[in-house]
């Protein structure tokens, strides 16, 4: 066991996801089966192998610093729940 | 018992490119709320972030600046976080790999240099902006300072004093100016300072518990916040508490510092790299172009005005501190030969009028050549030192070459030797008992009759052939 229900339930709370006291078991088991199943891969000797940092094989993907038209505001509030025409609204945050 | 200061900073800086990190929005400061954005920097599902070249070449170029080694393997990861100012809920960052690291800033501490480690330098894309509506239950979000460009220098705990933070920050501010990578306006939060500060008691290895200190948003708020903590925590040690690892706001109205509660789990941001931007490798044919592009730094100008044009350290340092003010010297020093006496203009009446207005040098309607020419005027006698302010004063005001303000204003120096003896006898005959004084040995008496003279010239006499006439005449 590698996953405990706590990590279960510190993980949901991070990701903001409400999960039932049900669904926390079934997760730590799925959990740890995932992790059992990758913990494989430790047995294999990676010491003449470089770290992946990214799976494809690109390097130096770059735009050109030109700034283009922007996107009109009627379409940056087309999905939004919520807005003034001007801002986004979201329940007020509370700061301090 | 005697406590010692520990102090680390971190500076987010904006650089200053045409366009966003990683879409092609305008990265102008301000612009009405949301209308600098695009489905990229909005965080909408499915579009694909591409880093903006300059941005990477801006990053190495102050990396070298700050004397920071290049990493030649660089990559991006996600700092994963939910705020209503991060629409993707995750903000594009560096985490393992930095573009640079291991550099270091030199400072002055009491005539002594101190070298200030710094750690790393890393690229990100800045959040948005939460507008506050006071009392209606929401909060308004503005997108367009998303995926702004920033670059993080984070330097070691190696500042021993709230003064010594200050001068980093300072001559950090000065070497981003001088290469040209940020506007550095702390006002207008385009330059952005966090603290960490802990206590030790003095002789102690290991560093105390550290509160992380932010909002403070001018230089002096940097200095006054961090004054504030050392005052708060050694009243809490010594008192027999202990100082609790948080975060706290400095309240620039209030003076004081306040603990941010409720954000504890804040720091598990649980960073992976972001699958989206590849990998980033730089060779050093690349790294040579961009060192081929550094500017003079602040302290190698420093240097040079002081042993190239003899200006003393202080003058040297002032003026080099701010580009602009060096950029205006240099300028100024193409159209007139004493260096001393450009200084003593440049940190004297210009900067009086600049802090009065509360304005930059480049807003400065005087041009360089302007003020060469009115030095030399000074020189040749049309004006005298004292006229030679007010001109300046105007062409703060207007910008108008300083001959055709001597010209409108009548102010040309009175320097003919007939009509100033006649203003001379006059003041004589007017002021026996001075002149009595004189004779009698006192030498302020002189000054009073100048000064009469001066008045009734309107200032415009030359004071050296006012002197000889006088005691001439006498
Ligand atoms: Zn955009």
């Amino acid at each position: 066991m590698i996953i405990s229900k706590n990590d279960v339930e510190h993980v949901a709370k991070l990701a903001r996801l409400e999960v039932s006291e049900e669904e926390k078991e079934e997760l730590t088991g799925q959990l740890n089966n995932i992790l059992d199943y990758v913990s494989k891969m430790n047995k294999i000797d990676t010491n003449n192998i470089k770290p992946t940092s990214h799976v494809l094989h690109l390097k130096n993907v770059f735009r050109e610093d030109v700034a283009k038209e922007n996107l009109n505001r009627e379409k940056v509030f087309l999905n939004a729940p919520e807005h003034d025409g001007e801002h986004f609204i979201v329940p007020q945050v509370i700061e301090s | 018992m005697e406590y010692g200061i520990v102090i680390g900073l971190e500076v987010h800086a904006e650089l200053k490119t045409k366009s966003k990190i990683f879409c092609g929005c305008s990265n102008e400061f301000g612009g009405q709320p949301n209308t600098h954005v695009c489905p990229i920097c909005l965080g909408m599902p499915g579009v694909l972030p591409v880093l903006n070249k300059s941005v990477l070449e801006f990053a190495m170029k102050a990396g070298m600046a700050i004397n920071c080694e290049i990493s030649r393997y660089s990559k991006f990861d996600r700092k994963n976080y939910f705020y209503p100012d991060l629409p993707k809920a995750y903000q594009i960052s560096q985490f393992d790999l930095p573009i640079c690291k291991d550099g270091y800033i030199d400072i002055d501490v009491e005539g002594e240099t101190k070298r200030i480690r710094v750690n790393r330098i890393h690229m990100e894309e800045d959040a948005g902006k939460l507008v506050h509506t006071e009392g209606y239950g929401s909060s308004a979000v503005d997108v367009n300072r998303c995926g702004v460009p920033l670059i993080e220098i984070v330097s070691e705990a190696d500042m021993r004093s709230p003064q010594e933070a200050y001068e980093y920050l300072t001559k950090l501010k000065s070497i981003l100016e001088y290469t040209e990578v940020s506007d550095c306006k702390m006002q207008e939060g385009s330059l952005r300072c966090d603290a960490n500060i802990s206590l030790r008691p003095k002789g102690q290895e290991e560093f105390g518990i550290r509160a992380e200190l932010k909002n403070m948003n001018s230089f002096k708020g940097v200095l006054k916040g961090l004054e504030y903590e050392v005052k708060r925590q050694t009243e809490i040690l010594e008192s027999g508490g202990e100082v609790v690892q948080e975060t706290r706001r400095w309240d620039d109205e209030k003076g004081v510092t306040s603990s941010m509660r409720g954000k504890e789990e804040a720091h598990d941001y649980r960073y992976f790299p972001d699958p989206d931007l590849v990998p980033i490798e730089v060779d050093e044919e690349w790294i040579q172009r961009i060192k081929d592009e550094l500017p003079e730094l602040p302290d190698v100008r420093k240097k040079r005005l002081i042993e190239e044009d003899g200006l003393p350290e202080y003058d040297a340092g002032v003026i080099t501190a701010s580009k602009g003010l060096a950029v205006f010297y240099d300028e100024c020093m193409k159209g007139y030969h004493n260096s001393k006496v450009v200084s003593n203009w440049i940190m004297g009446e210009l900067s009086m009028y600049l802090n009065e207005n509360n304005m930059e040098i480049d807003e400065c309607k005087i041009a360089p050549a302007q003020l060469a020419e009115m030095l030399k005027l000074i020189d040749n006698g049309t004006i005298s030192g004292k006229i030679a302010k007010t001109v300046f004063a105007e062409m703060f005001a207007s910008g108008k070459d300083p001959e055709v303000i001597i010209k409108e204003k009548g102010l040309v120096q009175i320097s003919d030797e007939g009509e100033l003896a006649k203003i001379v006898e006059e003041v004589i005959a007017n002021n026996p008992k001075s002149v009595e004084d004189y004779h009698n040995g006192k030498e302020k008496a002189v000054g009073f009759l100048v000064g009469q003279i001066m008045k009734a010239t309107r200032g415009k006499a030359n004071p050296a052939l006012v002197n000889k006439l006088l005691k001439e005449k006498m």
